[in-house]
C-alpha cells in the first residue's frame, strides 16, 4: 500500500507511511464515520475517527421542547432500534416525575424492546458478515427483520420511527392478531438462528477474519466505558437489565451471555446468544401478559389522555392541549440519570428539571459514541482489513453517536 | 456501599472539598469544588472498597442566570465490582471554565470531555487531544450554552444559497397554478 521508491542501485525498497481517509462515504462504516488511517504497508499505525457528520443537536432541541414532544427526537438517535430509545426516554421521565406505568404497559414495552433488540442484532449480523465477505447471511437475516417491522407497523403504524411508548404507558393496546403473529415468530426464530449459524459459525474464512482480532481485555473494556455485547464479549457481567431492572425485566428469566477472549468472534457469539435470550423473553412476556389499562390512570397531570377520550370529554381535551403546548406544569425540580439496555449498549438519559414543562438539560449518553472512541485502541497495530471487522464488531450507529 | 456512605467517605478524605450532598429519587449527588477533582476521582477509582471502575458519563450543564458558578461538570460513576453508583457535580465558574481531565483514570472520559468542551466550552486541562468532536473545527460558539440561540446566532445569511431559494419559492407562490 505504501508508496514504493526503488533506490538507484536497485537493491533496497524503501516504503513510506501514507495516510488514507476512509469514509465518510464508505459502505463498511455503517453511516457517516470517517477514519483517517496512517498506514505502514498494510499495518495501521494510527487511526483517528472523525464523527459529527450527522449531528442534529438533539440535546439542544430537547431543552426547547416539552417532555412529551421530545419523545420523537429519541427515535432519531439509533434509528434502527427506535423503540428501545423511546422506552429508555420514557423510563427516565417517569422516574423523574415519580410515576409508574401499569403492568400491562410494562410488559408491552419489554416485548417491544426485545423485538427491537432482535431486529437490530440481525441487521448487525447481516451487515457485519457482509463487510467481512459473507453475503448470504444478509439475505436471510433481512427476511426475519421484515417480519418484525411488519409487526411494528401493525402496532403503531410506523416501521422505523415508532414513537409508540408514552410517558406513563404506551400509545395503544396490542391486538390478539399481533400476539399470535409474534408467538409464531418466537416459535420459528430459534430455527432461523441455527440457519445463520450454519452459514458462518464454522466457516474457515469467518473464523480467520474474526478470531483473535480486535482483542480487548475485561479491565480495559470497562476502563474505556464499553457497554452492551461489546463489553460482555470480554467476559464482564454487566447488563443494565439485570443491574437496574426496568419495565418487566425483573419478572422474566433470561441469561446474560458472556465471552472469554474479548475478540470479534466472542462478541459475535454473545450477540447470537442474546438473540436466543431475547426470543425467550418475548415468549415469557406473551405468556405472562396481564390484562388491564395501558396508560397510568392516576397521573393525569403528566400522562396524555387516551386519544379516544379527546372526542368525548372536555377535560381530556384541555389536558391534552396543556400537556402538548406547555408540558407537565407540575414537573418536580431535580435531576435523574436513567439507563436502559438498548441493542448497542447502555443508553443513559440525564435529565435536569427546573420545575417547568421542558427539561432544563437533557443529556443523552449514547453507547455508539463511546464505542466509536475505542476504535483507535482496537485498530492500531492491526491490518487494514481488520479495521472493517472492528467497525462491525462494536456495532455503532452514527445517528446515535452524533446525536 | 450506600451512596450516602460514599459521599461521607469523600468528605472525610478531602475535608472542605465537598460543598453539599443532595439526593433525589434515591440518586445521590456530591457537589464538589473543582480544584482537587482529579485526586478525588483517583481515590474513587483506587480505593478497593469503592472501586469505581466504570465512568458512565461526563457532561456539562449551564446554569446561566440561575446560580453562580455558572457551569457544572457532571460525572456519573458506577462500580461494576460492587454495583454502586454516585454522581459528582463539579462547580465550574465562567471566568475560569477549566477542570482537570480524568482521562488518566478512565480512558472512556476522552470523548466525553471533548464533547463537553465542544458543546459548553469547558476546558479539560491535561486532556491528550482536546479538539471539537461533533462540530466542525472552525465552528464559533458552544451550542449548549443557554445564551446560544436554538437556530444559531448567524441566522439565514450564513448559507449563501438560502436567499435565492427563498426568493424562488416566493415567486412560485405568486404564480397562479391552473389558469
Amino acid at each position: 500500500m505504501g508508496e514504493l521508491e526503488i533506490e538507484p542501485e536497485g537493491k533496497e525498497i524503501k516504503t513510506k507511511e501514507i495516510s488514507l481517509s476512509m469514509g465518510p462515504q464508505h459502505p463498511a462504516t455503517h453511516g457517516v464515520l470517517r477514519l483517517v488511517l496512517e498506514l505502514d504497508g498494510e499495518t495501521v499505525v494510527k487511526c483517528t475517527p472523525h464523527v459529527g457528520y450527522l449531528h442534529r443537536g438533539v440535546e439542544k432541541l430537547g431543552e426547547n421542547r416539552t417532555y412529551l414532544s421530545a419523545l420523537p427526537l429519541t427515535d432519531r438517535l439509533d434509528y434502527i432500534s427506535s423503540m428501545s430509545n423511546n422506552v429508555g426516554y420514557v423510563n427516565a421521565v417517569e422516574k423523574l416525575f415519580g410515576i409508574e406505568a401499569p403492568e400491562r404497559a410494562k410488559y408491552i414495552r419489554t416485548i417491544m424492546s426485545e423485538m427491537t433488540r432482535i431486529s437490530s442484532h440481525i441487521i448487525w449480523l447481516g451487515t457485519h458478515a457482509l463487510d467481512i465477505g459473507a453475503m448470504t447471511v444478509f439475505l436471510y437475516s433481512f427476511r426475519e427483520r421484515e417480519w418484525l417491522l411488519d409487526l411494528f407497523e401493525m402496532t403503531c403504524g410506523a416501521r422505523l420511527t415508532a414513537s409508540y411508548p408514552r410517558i406513563g404507558g404506551v400509545r395503544n393496546d396490542i391486538s390478539q392478531q399481533f400476539l399470535d403473529s409474534l408467538y409464531e415468530f418466537t416459535q420459528q426464530f430459534p430455527g432461523r438462528l441455527d440457519e445463520y449459524e450454519t452459514l458462518i459459525d464454522k466457516n474457515r474464512i469467518w473464523l480467520k477474519r474474526t478470531k483473535g482480532i480486535g482483542v480487548i481485555s475485561a479491565a480495559e473494556a470497562i476502563n474505556w466505558g464499553l457497554t452492551g455485547a461489546t463489553l460482555r464479549g470480554s467476559g464482564v457481567n454487566y447488563d443494565v437489565r439485570k443491574a437496574f431492572p426496568y419495565d418487566s425485566y425483573d419478572k422474566v428469566e433470561f441469561d446474560v451471555p458472556l465471552g472469554v477472549h474479548g475478540d470479534v468472534y466472542d462478541r459475535y457469539r454473545c450477540r447470537m446468544e442474546e438473540l436466543r435470550q431475547s426470543n425467550r423473553i418475548i415468549k415469557q412476556c406473551i405468556e405472562q401478559l396481564p390484562p388491564g389499562p395501558i396508560l397510568s390512570p392516576d397521573a393525569a397531570k403528566f400522562v396524555l389522555p387516551p386519544k379516544e377520550d379527546l372526542f368525548k370529554s372536555m377535560e381530556s381535551l384541555i389536558h391534552h392541549f396543556v400537556l402538548m403546548t406547555k408540558g407537565p406544569l407540575t414537573a418536580p425540580p431535580g435531576e435523574i440519570y436513567s439507563a436502559s439496555e438498548v441493542p448497542k449498549g447502555e443508553l443513559g438519559f440525564y435529565i435536569v428539571s427546573d420545575g417547568t414543562g421542558t427539561p432544563y438539560r437533557m443529556r443523552v449518553r449514547a453507547p455508539s459514541f463511546v464505542h466509536a472512541s475505542v476504535l483507535p485502541r482496537l485498530c492500531e497495530g492491526g491490518l487494514i482489513a481488520d479495521v472493517i471487522a472492528n467497525i462491525g464488531t462494536i456495532d455503532i450507529v452514527l445517528g446515535e453517536c452524533d446525536r | 456501599m450506600e451512596p450516602l456512605q460514599i459521599a461521607e467517605k469523600i468528605s472525610q478524605a478531602f475535608p472542605g472539598e465537598v460543598l453539599e450532598t443532595s439526593s433525589f429519587r434515591d440518586q445521590v449527588s456530591v457537589h464538589l469544588k473543582k480544584d482537587r477533582l482529579y485526586d478525588i476521582c483517583l481515590m474513587l477509582r483506587q480505593d478497593p472498597e469503592l472501586d469505581f471502575d466504570y465512568l458512565v458519563d461526563v457532561c456539562g450543564v449551564d446554569y446561566m442566570g440561575k446560580k453562580t458558578p455558572r457551569f457544572e461538570a457532571v460525572y456519573h460513576l458506577y462500580s461494576i465490582t460492587h454495583r454502586h453508583f454516585i454522581r459528582l457535580r463539579v462547580q465550574v465558574p465562567e471566568e475560569d471554565a477549566a477542570v482537570r481531565s480524568v482521562v488518566p483514570v478512565w480512558q472512556g472520559a476522552n470523548w466525553h470531555e471533548r464533547e463537553c468542551f465542544d458543546m459548553l466550552g469547558i476546558r479539560f486541562d491535561g486532556h491528550p487531544d482536546l479538539r471539537r468532536v461533533l462540530l466542525p473545527e472552525d465552528w464559533e460558539g458552544h451550542p449548549l450554552r443557554k445564551d446560544y440561540p436554538v437556530e444559531g446566532f448567524k441566522g439565514e445569511e450564513d448559507w449563501p444559497g438560502y436567499t435565492e431559494v427563498v426568493e424562488l419559492s416566493r415567486k412560485l407562490k405568486e404564480f397562479e397554478w391552473g389558469n
